[in-house]
């Protein structure tokens, strides 16, 4: 098995593994996320925008990728 | 003649990193109904790239969720790779993506499909990922994988038409496998872990770009050689944010990102962004980024001889070098009059400022244009200034 299939395989694992856990009581309620839900606080605000950064980055960088980015629509540059 | 071309390398790999982005932050709610209009310039080091970007996200009835993206750049390049080696050029590249959501009770199943075409390179990727939501919503996990296929030509002139070159035809594979878990830790506080890990194989260097090595015999004191590249290359990106909403409506973000690959480049990324309302209609945001790499372990700004190694290398990407960019954005909220089905709309200003320093890789154009008084190997360390500057409207429907 390839390193690659294998960091696939924990991953899965890794997944099964805390889907089985038994309820957890969540901390914050839904009701108490008001400040999470306000449109600063989306992890991209505008993924056209932070895309094409991120192109302009990796096009004058060694390191690519994990750049957290997400969000709705692909925007991929 | 060659041609050559500042963007060839590591441009093209990262279009399989980047459709990773298309994973959704929560699994359990699909995207906007979104429109981003986009104008982009980037100008720096001989090089200006601008083109638009145009992103459109669409619901279908509660489960199913669309989104398009037609992006474009169009390259006039003087930079020092090609001073160095060939002749100014300029050229177009288009991408062109479509992408899907199916949202079922807490899971989001996200595919799609990027195509990018330029004169000398064609590139299409392949991505999925699914999301799932758990404990409550208060954790989101995100698995993703995407899959690259490159062919790569060469541009040469012939008769003064530039035309590919038919005896080069190269392909490239790429293999991106994503984890991601986002985790709401307080009522304020968002925490996310992003682990991908690529690999790439087949003709992964840039057709134009040359190595040099000391040439004693040449008046500028060296000469130019193809570069050596291996054909594979696994990567492990690892990156952690926390995302903080202050008391008074603001938001305080952190990043870091650890980079590593078997080509010996480790790198570090650090960013810290600002983002707040002033008044009724404007937002503003600040940010800094900080980013630090060594250099790859068969990268020489210059060989001591000829064939010195089974791989050489001379690209500006694979150099050891640090960078700071600052930004500011500024974006205004409006309303449309009579187009009432429009329910929000801003328009943003946004400008970046890159400052890049190598710490091995030298201004050769100073021993090509003046070898009397700079020998190949003790030029001035290059240093790239750019400005970044992004223009765009957003309309929420």
């Amino acid at each position: 098995m390839n390193i690659s299939l294998r960091v696939m395989a924990v991953a899965v694992a890794l997944l099964v593994a805390v889907s089985a856990c038994s309820p957890i009581e969540p901390w914050v309620k839904p009701y108490e996320r008001e400040h999470l839900a306000d449109p600063l606080m989306a992890l991209d605000r505008n993924p056209v925008s932070s895309t094409y950064l991120d192109h302009v980055f990796e096009t004058r960088e060694g390191a690519r990728g994990a750049t957290g980015g997400v969000g709705g629509g692909c925007g991929c540059n | 003649m060659q041609l050559s071309q500042s963007l060839r390398g590591a441009s093209r790999p990262a279009l399989a990193a980047l459709c990773l982005a298309a994973v959704p932050a929560v699994a359990g709610v699909l995207p906007e109904d979104r429109a981003d209009f986009l104008y982009h310039r980037y100008q720096g080091g001989g090089i200006t790239v601008q083109g638009p970007s145009i992103l459109v996200q669409k619901k279908i009835g509660d489960h199913f969720a669309v989104n398009a993206n037609y992006y474009q750049d169009m390259i006039s390049s003087a930079s020092i790779d090609v001073l160095l080696s060939a002749s100014p050029y300029k050229e177009t590249r288009t991408q062109k993506s479509v992408g899907a959501e199916y949202l079922h009770g807490k899971t989001t199943y996200s595919a799609g499909f990027i195509n990018s075409v330029e004169p000398d390179y064609k590139a299409n990727t392949a991505y999925y990922s699914i999301s799932q939501d758990m404990f409550g919503d208060l954790t989101t996990v995100t698995l993703s994988y995407s899959r690259g296929w490159d062919q790569i030509y060469r541009d040469i002139k012939v008769n003064g038409q530039i035309v590919n070159d038919p005896t080069f035809h190269q392909r490239a594979d790429h293999r991106v496998y994503g984890v991601s878990i986002s985790q709401i830790l307080t009522r304020s506080l968002i925490g996310t872990l992003n682990y991908q890990f690529s690999t790439d194989q087949g003709y992964l260097a840039s057709p134009y770009r040359e190595i040099r090595y000391v040439d004693p015999n040449n008046p500028i004191g060296y000469t130019l050689a193809p570069q050596v590249y291996p054909k594979t290359r696994t990567m492990d990106a690892l990156s952690a944010s926390l995302k903080y909403y202050l008391p008074y409506r603001a938001a305080l973000t952190g990043k870091y990102r650890f980079f590593t690959d078997s080509w010996g480049i480790v790198a570090h990324t650090l960013q810290l962004d600002y983002v707040q309302p002033v008044r009724h209609h404007w937002t503003l945001d600040g940010n800094i980024r900080y980013y630090r790499q060594g250099a790859a372990s068969f990268y020489s700004d210059i060989f001591p001889y000829a064939d010195y190694s089974n791989f050489m290398a001379r690209d500006r990407e694979l150099a050891a070098f640090h960078s700071i960019t600052l930004g500011l954005e500024a974006s205004y909220a409006f309303s449309i009059p009579r187009l009432t089905w429009i329910q929000k709309s801003t328009a943003t200003l946004s400008f970046n400022r890159m400052m890049v320093t190598y710490q091995d890789y030298r201004d050769a154009l100073y021993s090509k244009f003046d070898p009397g008084v700079f020998k190949g190997g003790a030029e001035p360390l290059y240093t790239l200034d750019a400005s970044i500057y992004q223009a765009y409207v957003s309309l929420w429907f």
